[in-house]
């Protein structure tokens, strides 16, 4: 296959869930500006979705302060701002169209139907419901697409490196949201279990559509260290570092099956896999919560630019 | 959308010319009706088709015009552009009514094909070698050496098999029931081949019980000719299993879908420039398993475009090293490099001759009566008679840069004196044709609108292929003469009929 198609494939899963991601960001952080401040505390909200979405020094070269109608505007519509949910179905089609032959008409017409659809959004929505609309269209875009993808596409080194994009581009986004909102994690200084934490805790737990799956996995309430362990750890949750490694490693198995060769690529993937399967929760706490994230995030850099080498140049 | 009218209102007397000789059209050849008008007898090959015009009901066949429209839509477009402000003018009109040749006529043309196609290849060898035509005088040299498409680089360059145009796309037109007229050669990149394939498909999907009437060659088998006759020119140091990739400007390239779109059926890696790569004059393509050889680019990009190192240095489409490599005779290129000194208008005049000095026959496929306005006489003659002649650039196409001299005004035939009296070898001019029409839905109903046909020739070491049938043009404008799709032409289905 060629290195620009495969290319094409794997950034095109990559823009389409990073677009979803965007999304879940915005939806939680209207939630938790509809609260009382008592109950989520004096932090601007809008601050810190630009941070988790990665762009804090694009956008305030671009504003001078964080609120809804700025932020929203950066990261759904902004023409500008390249991660914004409109650029990313806007590269997502442009590698769709270069690899159209790669594609099945399914995932086509899901690709090309999103990127039609946004444009009769114009500039932004004209008010909170149609922004929540446009919010559960990209989600449900998102979904579509995965969906055709998972069924219909041939099992071979196409679907293999699409996959490859969905997983890097969901470890970095959870590893980010940790890294942003890790200081809400750590052990309390004050009181305990208060409705402040609770809020912001859950909130990073319904960002990474995970708030049911916590209970059905812990059946308890809400606690700083299990929502870490679910998201880090835990392999049975789809968005958890833990999962997207083992996904990871999958399919650069396959990949390099079906080349009859390993390299870089997989060694990282799975050292970074080892390191997860062997933590405990309390010892990442005990050893520093915020250099765990900070050191996975640059492993998974790695693992990216070790895929680049090897197969997309 | 009007609904289509009935069967017996169908051939409109406007439509058609009067009968006394005076109106428009008179003369003129319908592929269904012959010289006769509404009220002749139908030809033969055309009859299930009539029938099944005069029994289908007018909102059925309506209904799969709109269908077909949507098809269209989805197969052929979809996987292009669909969507794009510019994607509106590339969904070129398709007209569901076929356009049928019979058996004894597919002959005639594939024998005429093969025949010119041949010359065209033994031309190019001959200028890029022994130059015998020009020492003989049969066509000018400066004609040759002052084109810009001439390729000093070719010049002694030895291509396999001697083949220099791989897939040649021939225009033709019909003037009446025994002539068939060359329009143009196209030895470059000649495109259209996917609507040719589609509009059977679309076609086979609409109307299956119109098949049912007739038997008719398939063309579905275009991808497999084609790629067969690119391996077999691939250069000698290839591999026993060549391996062939097409080369594409790319996704902004106006006839990308259709590079895609062969690229799929052909089973070939569709690559833009950046993906190839010249080694020790050897080309490869970067895959995700390291390099791997190229032997053979059918390549959709014009010369100039090629390598940045001999041609156009601004190119970013291109491949540096490429054609060094293609000269050290490691890849074969189809096209070759130069072709294009045998398909402007200025030397398709020749082409009689240039049939005649290499093959030794008559040709089977006429030209059409043609001035070069760059001969004093020839000149004077066109300006004398410039109301009644079609005058055309000789590096134009497109159908633009045409004078068409019946439908010009006044202004516009005196711009166009001008022009040839500054620059009479930029010319040349051609009687107006009473290009041959086929029966067409057009929002009045049914009508005559005029049609040409472009078979694609290939040409490989082994034999020549013609899949039977082409892309029939057809000039959706009442009266128009101009099929190209920039000009409101639309395609239709073309049949060739089992003898």
């Amino acid at each position: 296959m060629l290195s620009r198609t495969a290319d094409n494939l794997y950034w095109l899963a990559r823009y389409v869930e990073r677009a979803e991601y965007l999304a879940r960001i915005l939806d939680t952080t209207l939630r938790l500006t509809a609260l009382p401040l008592a109950y989520v505390g004096e932090t601007n909200e809008w601050e810190t979705a630009v941070a988790t979405a990665g762009c804090a020094n694009a956008f305030f070269a671009a504003h001078d302060e964080a609120n809804e109608e700025t932020v929203t505007e950066f990261l759904a519509f902004s023409q500008t701002n390249p991660s914004s949910i409109r650029n990313c179905f806007e590269s997502a089609r442009l590698n769709a169209r270069s690899v159209r032959t790669a594609l099945t008409i399914e995932m086509w017409d899901t690709i090309n139907g999103a990127w039609l659809e946004l444009k009769k959004w114009g500039n932004g929505p004209s008010s909170r419901e149609e922004f929540a609309r446009f919010l559960r269209w990209v989600l449900e875009s998102s979904l579509r697409f995965d969906g055709s993808a998972y069924r219909t596409m041939l099992r071979n080194d196409a679907y293999w490196f699409s996959r490859l994009g969905v997983y890097m581009e969901r470890a970095d986004n959870t590893a980010r949201i940790l890294d942003v909102k890790y200081h809400l994690l750590l052990p309390p200084i004050e009181q305990v279990g208060g409705p402040l934490d609770y809020f912001q805790w859950s909130s990073i737990l319904r960002s990474v559509s995970a708030l049911t799956a916590y209970h059905w996995v812990y059946r308890e309430n809400v606690k700083p260290w299990l929502v870490a362990d679910l998201l880090m750890l835990k392999d049975e949750m789809p968005r958890s570092l833990a999962n997207c490694y083992e996904n990871l490693v999958q399919n650069l198995d396959r990949i390099a099956q079906a080349y009859g060769r390993q390299g870089p690529a997989q060694r990282q993937a799975r050292a970074v896999r080892a390191r997860l399967e062997n933590s405990r929760i309390d010892e990442i706490f005990q050893t520093g919560l915020h250099e765990f994230i900070g050191d996975f995030i640059e492993d998974n850099n790695r693992l990216g630019t070790a895929v680049a080498q090897q197969y997309l140049m | 959308m009007e609904p289509v009218s009935l069967p017996h209102r169908m051939w409109r007397e406007d439509c058609y010319g009067q009968r006394d000789g005076s109106g428009p059209g008179f003369d003129m050849f319908d592929e269904m009706r012959g010289n006769g008008g509404a009220g002749a007898a139908v030809r033969p090959a055309y009859t299930a088709l009539s029938d099944w015009l005069g029994e289908i009901k007018p909102d059925v066949l309506d209904f799969r015009r709109r269908e077909a429209e949507l098809l269209f839509r989805r197969i052929g477009i979809t996987f292009a552009v669909h969507g794009d402000p510019e994607a509106q003018e590339r969904l070129i009109p398709f007209d569901v009514i076929p356009r049928i040749l019979s058996a004894p006529e597919w002959d005639i043309l594939q024998r005429g094909l093969e025949q010119r196609v041949k010359a065209i290849n033994a031309y190019i060898k001959d200028v890029y070698h022994r130059r015998e035509i020009l020492k003989a005088g049969i066509v000018p040299e400066d004609l040759v050496f002052q084109n810009p498409v001439f390729r000093p680089e070719m010049n002694g360059q030895k291509v396999p098999h001697d083949i220099y145009v791989h897939v040649a796309g021939i225009d033709i037109v019909r003037v009446d029931a025994e002539t068939f007229y060359v329009l143009e050669d196209n030895a470059r990149t000649p495109s259209g081949v996917s609507y040719m394939l589609e509009n059977r498909e679309i076609m086979l999907r609409l109307f299956p019980e119109l098949f049912s009437r007739y038997r008719i060659a398939p063309v579905e088998n275009y991808p497999d000719e084609l790629l067969q006759t690119l391996k077999s020119v691939a250069p000698p140091t290839a591999a026993a299993d060549p391996t062939v990739v097409l080369l594409t400007p790319g996704v902004y390239n106006s006839a990308y879908y259709e590079h895609s779109f062969l690229a799929d059926k052909l089973g070939v890696e569709l690559v833009e420039g950046r993906d190839l790569v010249a080694k020790d004059d050897v080309m490869y393509m970067r895959t995700t398993e390291g390099l791997k050889r190229v032997d053979v680019i059918y390549r959709r990009i014009d010369d100039d475009f090629l390598d940045p190192l001999v041609f156009r240095p601004d190119s970013a489409l291109g491949v540096p090293g490429l054609m060094s490599a293609y000269q050290a005779g490691n890849v074969t290129l189809a096209n070759a490099v130069g072709t294009g000194i045998a398909d402007d208008k200025a030397v398709y005049s020749y082409m009689p001759q240039i049939v005649k000095f290499y093959l030794g026959e008559e040709p089977l496929l006429k030209n059409v009566p043609t001035w070069r306005c760059r001969e004093a006489e020839h000149l004077s003659y066109v300006l004398d008679k410039i109301e009644e002649l079609v005058v055309k650039e000789v590096h134009g196409s497109g159908g633009y840069g045409m004078l068409i001299g019946p439908k010009a005004d006044k202004a516009t035939i005196a711009a166009f004196r001008a022009k040839l009296k500054s620059d009479p070898k930029n010319f040349i001019a051609q009687p107006t044709l009473a290009l041959s029409t086929c029966p067409t839905c057009v929002d009045e109903g049914i009508a005559p609108r005029h049609v040409d046909l472009r078979p694609f020739v290939l040409c490989g070491s082994d034999r020549v292929r013609i899949v039977p049938g082409g892309l029939t043009r057809v000039a959706l404008k009442k009266g128009s003469l101009v099929v190209n799709s920039s000009q409101g032409g639309g395609t239709k289905d073309t049949w060739v009929l089992d003898s």
